[in-house]
Parts: C-alpha cells; structure tokens; sequence
C-alpha cells in the first residue's frame, strides 16, 4: 500500500505532528509525503531525510503558500491516483485539508486515529475521548487524520527520499490569506512540550497568568496551556486552549492550575504521564485522574512552589 | 441572502457518556439529548446577520432520527425562519450527511452555510468541510469572526498558532469555533410561536442519497482508566514530588 502524507511545515521546518503522522503512515505502506507551500525546496530536502521516507513530491507555488485547502485539496486528489491512503495530521490545517479531500474522492475520513489494528481497521476516540470506536473502513483508498500524541515521532534524520516536482492546478480563485495573528513565545510549544502548566477560571485575569502561572512554567520549562473558561474569559489567547475542542497533548507532567476537570478539558491532557492538580476544591474533577494533588489557594500555594523551586 | 445552519441532536454536553457493556456503543437511553453546541453557535451568528440585514433567510436543516424535530424546534425559537428535517433512524456518516446537505444547497442557494465545527458525539470534525468540496465552495473552518462584505466574507479562524484570516468567495460554507459568538437562549413566547414555523420533513431517498455506511464499527470500548494518586500535604512535599520527577531542581 502506498500512503501520501501532508507535511504540516512553518518557518522553513517540518512540524512534529507530521512525524507521528510519518510513523502512523508506515504502519500502513510506503510512505510519499506531499509537500505545498511557497518557497518550500528546503522543507522538501528536509522532509527527504524523515526516516522511512520514499518519494517527496513538492508543489511551490504561490497559491499554496497558506495551505488554503480550496487549493490543496485539488493537489491531492491528483496525487491520489497513484496512492491508497492519504494521511493528515490531527492539527488545524491538518483537519482544514483532508475531510475536503476525502469528500473529492467519496472517501468517508477517518478522523484523529489511535491505533492501526490492520490496513483497513483503526482506533479513534469519541465523545470526548469517553469512548474509544474500533472502525473498519470499506472505502477503496483511505483517507486518515492522526493524533499526534498517540504515535512516536519519526526520526527527522536516517531517510533518502527522492524529491519531485508536481504541478498542481495552482489557485482554485475562491480564497485567499488577508493575514495571522500569530502568539509568539519563547516557550515550547504547547503540543511538544515535556511539561506544561495550564491555569482556569481561577485565574481571574490576564494579569494572573503573567505574575502567578509564568514564573512557575519558567522554573518547570513549561509550555502554557488553559481551559476554555480561561480563553473564553480572554486571559490568554485561543491557541493555549486544552481539551476536546482545543489542543490535544501528553507531556511528561502536566499541571492543572485552578482547573476543575471538565469532561471536555480531560478530554486534551488525561493522556499526560503525570498529572498535578492545584485547587481549592477537594472535590473538583481533576483530582479523579491527578496523580499528584494538593487542595489549597493557587494565590497562596503557586507562587510558594515557585519561590521553592 | 438566504443562510443555511445544519443542526445535530447530540447527548447533552453535561453528561458523561458511558459505554455499554456489550461493547455496541454509548448508552443513549433516558439520557439527555441537546442541540450540538457548536451548532448553536451557528444558530446565533445567522440570526445576528439577520439582525444586521445581512442575512433575509434562515433555514434550519437536520439529519437524524425523528425526535431531531426538538432541536430544528429549538433552531426556530432562537430565531431561524423554517426547518428541514432529513428522518434516518440509521446513523448517517459525515459523508451521507454532506451529501444530503449538498442537494438542499443546490435547492435553497443559501449565501452562507453556517456548521458546527465538530459534533461532540462522534468529533469528527469532517461535514463542513465534506459539504464544501462537494459543492465546490470554499470554506471558511474554525470561525472566531465572519464579516460579509458585498460578496466576499472575511473569516478569521482559530489555528494552533493563534488566529488566521482568510477572505472568501461568497457563496462559501463556515463552521463555528467557540468564541464565534455566546448563543442566546429562546424565550418562552418564541419557543410558542417556534411551534407553528415550518417544518419540513423528508428522507435521504427523496434526494437521491445512498448513505449507505462506510465505516463499521467493531467495537466500542472505554479508555484506560486513571486512578485517582495522592494529595500531598503542603507545597514543601509537592516541591519534592517535582525534583523527584525531573523538572525541577
Ligand atoms: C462544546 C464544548 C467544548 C468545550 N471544549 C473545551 C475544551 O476544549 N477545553 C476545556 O478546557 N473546556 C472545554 N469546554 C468547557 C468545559 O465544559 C468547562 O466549562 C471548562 O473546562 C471549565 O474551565 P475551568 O476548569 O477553568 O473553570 P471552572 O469549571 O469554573 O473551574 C474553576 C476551578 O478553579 C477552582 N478554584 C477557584 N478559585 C481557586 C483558587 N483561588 N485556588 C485554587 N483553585 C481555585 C475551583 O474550585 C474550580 O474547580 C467545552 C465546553 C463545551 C460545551
């Protein structure tokens, strides 16, 4: 089986989601991968590196410079003729794109999977993660999108794949980018990071998150994360959202910071290997599935660990 | 411009989904049942840009067993004009769901289709996007902000890195992200006049769709289960609970 898969990329780098989706890829076949965007010779030479990797078709253009999928889409329809699976990762681009690809080809998606039992047979969570669904897929070609925390990493170094140019249809003429508003931060990613300490509701403000979740993220080396209260609440921006509907993530220790434990803020970080949990409440949610808890006033007892640390 | 908002009846948001014990799926029986929240969130911005002029229609649209006539119900006491309800007591995929709404779109011509990003049952977080390709629109996925504007509409997405505006083509297909807007509730005599609105009621045949299944699901199963750890006394244990684990010096 031949497997295409999309190369998430940004600044020049392949991003990490696209090797957990490489390795969910080579569990299935020979791995291609489809690199788009403008100017993209030097992801596509890096991409050839990516253990596991045979062939790397690139399209350069313009039209993909902001992986619209209108005209992403139409790329990999193209490129499907001689492929059985296309496989995305579970990010926001990644889920952007690949149902509009899998409609083009009447395929029916598979989304965000867990797990390939076989070549047709895969694991995916529903429900907020309370119901993990084993589903067979009857669809001639697959098209799959792939949660990145549940498959390693493929190496970035160890392949030789052979890069090729393909020219796709270029701009479809029905979208175009007007511009990002991109957090810039000097902290690990959210989705990569070893640790992570998240704040809620609790917080009360923006302000809060500077002076108390910060100072301590920057002992830990932590990445910061929060629950929707907190984003909705507009204490940090939309991309710090863990849960259900936001981010999905398992670093080493994750630290929960006046969060209660909704179902749907469970649903982004239950997977993390150490979960610790700081609220007042003995009784919130989060307690349930922390490893480590303490019952206290985060005002009180945060900036306390940091000052320990 | 006429909008289209495709609504789902999924398990209430506040209840926890538990999986039967055969292993056949999660138990709906006597649970509560609810309008899909993002779905809701397309609900309200139509009817805001009804509000502003922008929109002269509003058609609710449901796929799903009979009972989904509660939620285009609910759909029309908030505020949309009248409703379709596409009856399958079988469960339709994504796909199925694209599909039939393709054929609604090619007999209503909405300006806008307005969907929920995900349905918080299955999360596929596919139909948008599905119904976009299929009717050749371009989609505007993940909505924090819609701006019309004569006919382009300017679209700013919630991405992994922060927000992302993209400006397109009208007629296109939104889906709704959490902050798009805070969906109003109905009011007790909308909810009365809601019961005389229109309602439609039709079946995949009658547009021509096989929804035929094309996943099967073998099994359904719960995640492994997290045991409750320990609660440490103060920060002083917590402190060395961090070292221990290698974060902290
Ligand atoms: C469609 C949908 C999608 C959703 N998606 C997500 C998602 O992706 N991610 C997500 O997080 N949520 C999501 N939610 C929201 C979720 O249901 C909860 O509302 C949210 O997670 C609650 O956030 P919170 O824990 O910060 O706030 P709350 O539930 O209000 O909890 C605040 C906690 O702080 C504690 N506290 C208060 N003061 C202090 C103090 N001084 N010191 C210590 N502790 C204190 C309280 O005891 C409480 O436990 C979604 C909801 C819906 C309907």
């Amino acid at each position: 089986m031949k497997t295409l898969v999309w190369v998430e990329h940004e600044g020049g780098a392949v991003k990490d989601a696209t090797l957990s989706a490489v390795t969910a890829a080579s569990k299935l076949g020979e791995v291609h991968l489809l690199v788009a965007g403008e100017g993209v010779g030097g992801v596509a030479d890096a991409a050839a590196k990516i253990a596991g990797v045979g062939k790397v078709h690139v399209a350069d253009g313009a039209a993909y410079g902001h992986a619209l999928p209108e005209n992403v889409a139409p790329l990999v329809v193209d490129l499907m003729g001689s492929h059985d699976a296309f496989v995305a990762p579970a990010t926001a681009n990644g889920k952007n794109i690949a149902p509009r690809v899998a409609a083009l080809l009447d395929v029916m998606q598979v989304s965000e999977i867990l797990s390939v039992e076989s070549a047709d047979t895969f694991t995916r969570p529903t429900y907020a993660g309370n119901a993990i669904a084993t589903v067979q897929s009857s669809d001639a070609k697959k098209v799959i999108t792939v949660r990145a925390t549940a498959f390693e990493k493929a190496a970035r170094e160890g392949g030789s794949g052979t890069v090729e140019a393909v020219s796709g249809a270029g701009d479809a003429g029905l979208s175009s980018f007007v511009g990002a508003e991109i957090s810039k931060s000097e902290r690990p990613e959210l989705t990569s990071a070893k640790v992570i300490v998240s704040g809620g509701r609790a917080l009360q403000n923006s302000e809060n998150f500077h002076t108390i979740i910060e100072p301590l993220a920057d002992k830990l080396g932590a990445a910061v994360g929060a629950s929707r209260a907190a984003v909705d609440a507009g204490y940090v921006p939309n991309d710090y959202q863990v849960g259900q509907t936001g981010k999905i993530v398992a670093p080493e220790v994750y630290v929960a910071v006046g969060i209660s434990g909704a179902i749907q803020h469970l649903a982004g970080m239950k997977d993390s290997k150490t979960i610790i949990a700081i609220n007042k409440d003995e009784e919130a949610p989060i307690f349930q599935v922390a490893d480590i808890g303490l019952v206290g006033d985060l005002f009180k007892v945060v900036p306390e660990l940091t000052s320990k640390l | 411009m006429k909008v289209l908002v495709p609504v789902k009846r999924v398990i209430d948001y506040n209840v926890k989904p538990r999986v039967k014990m055969d292993g056949s799926g999660v138990d709906l029986a006597n649970v509560k049942m609810s309008m899909n929240p993002f779905d809701e969130i397309a609900v309200e911005e139509a009817i805001r840009l009804k509000e502003k002029g922008v929109a002269t229609e509003i058609v609710a649209v449901s796929i799903g067993e009979a009972k989904a006539q509660e939620t285009l119900r609910t759909a029309l006491a908030m505020g949309a004009d009248r409703a379709i309800l596409i009856v399958s007591e079988t469960e339709v995929e994504p796909l199925g769901v694209a599909k039939l709404l393709a054929k609604v779109v090619a007999e209503e011509a909405p300006g806008l289709v307005i969907l929920g990003k995900q349905a918080i049952d299955d999360d596929s977080n596919q139909t948008g996007q599905m119904l976009a390709a299929l009717t050749g629109r371009p989609q505007g996925t993940f909505a924090s902000k819609v701006e019309v504007e004569g006919d382009t509409v300017k679209v700013t997405r919630e991405v992994d890195g922060g927000l992302e505006t993209v400006s397109l083509k009208t007629p296109a297909i939104i889906t709704t992200d959490l902050r798009l807007n805070e969906p109003r509730y109905a009011s007790l005599p909308n909810i009365m006049k809601a019961k005389s609105k229109p309602l439609a009621q039709k079946t995949p045949a009658d547009y021509g769709v096989d929804v035929t299944p094309r996943l099967k699901t073998l099994k359904v199963s719960e995640p492994p289960k997290r045991q409750a750890g320990i609660k440490v006394a103060d920060v002083d244990e917590l402190a060395a609970k961090l070292k221990a684990l290698g974060v902290a010096a």
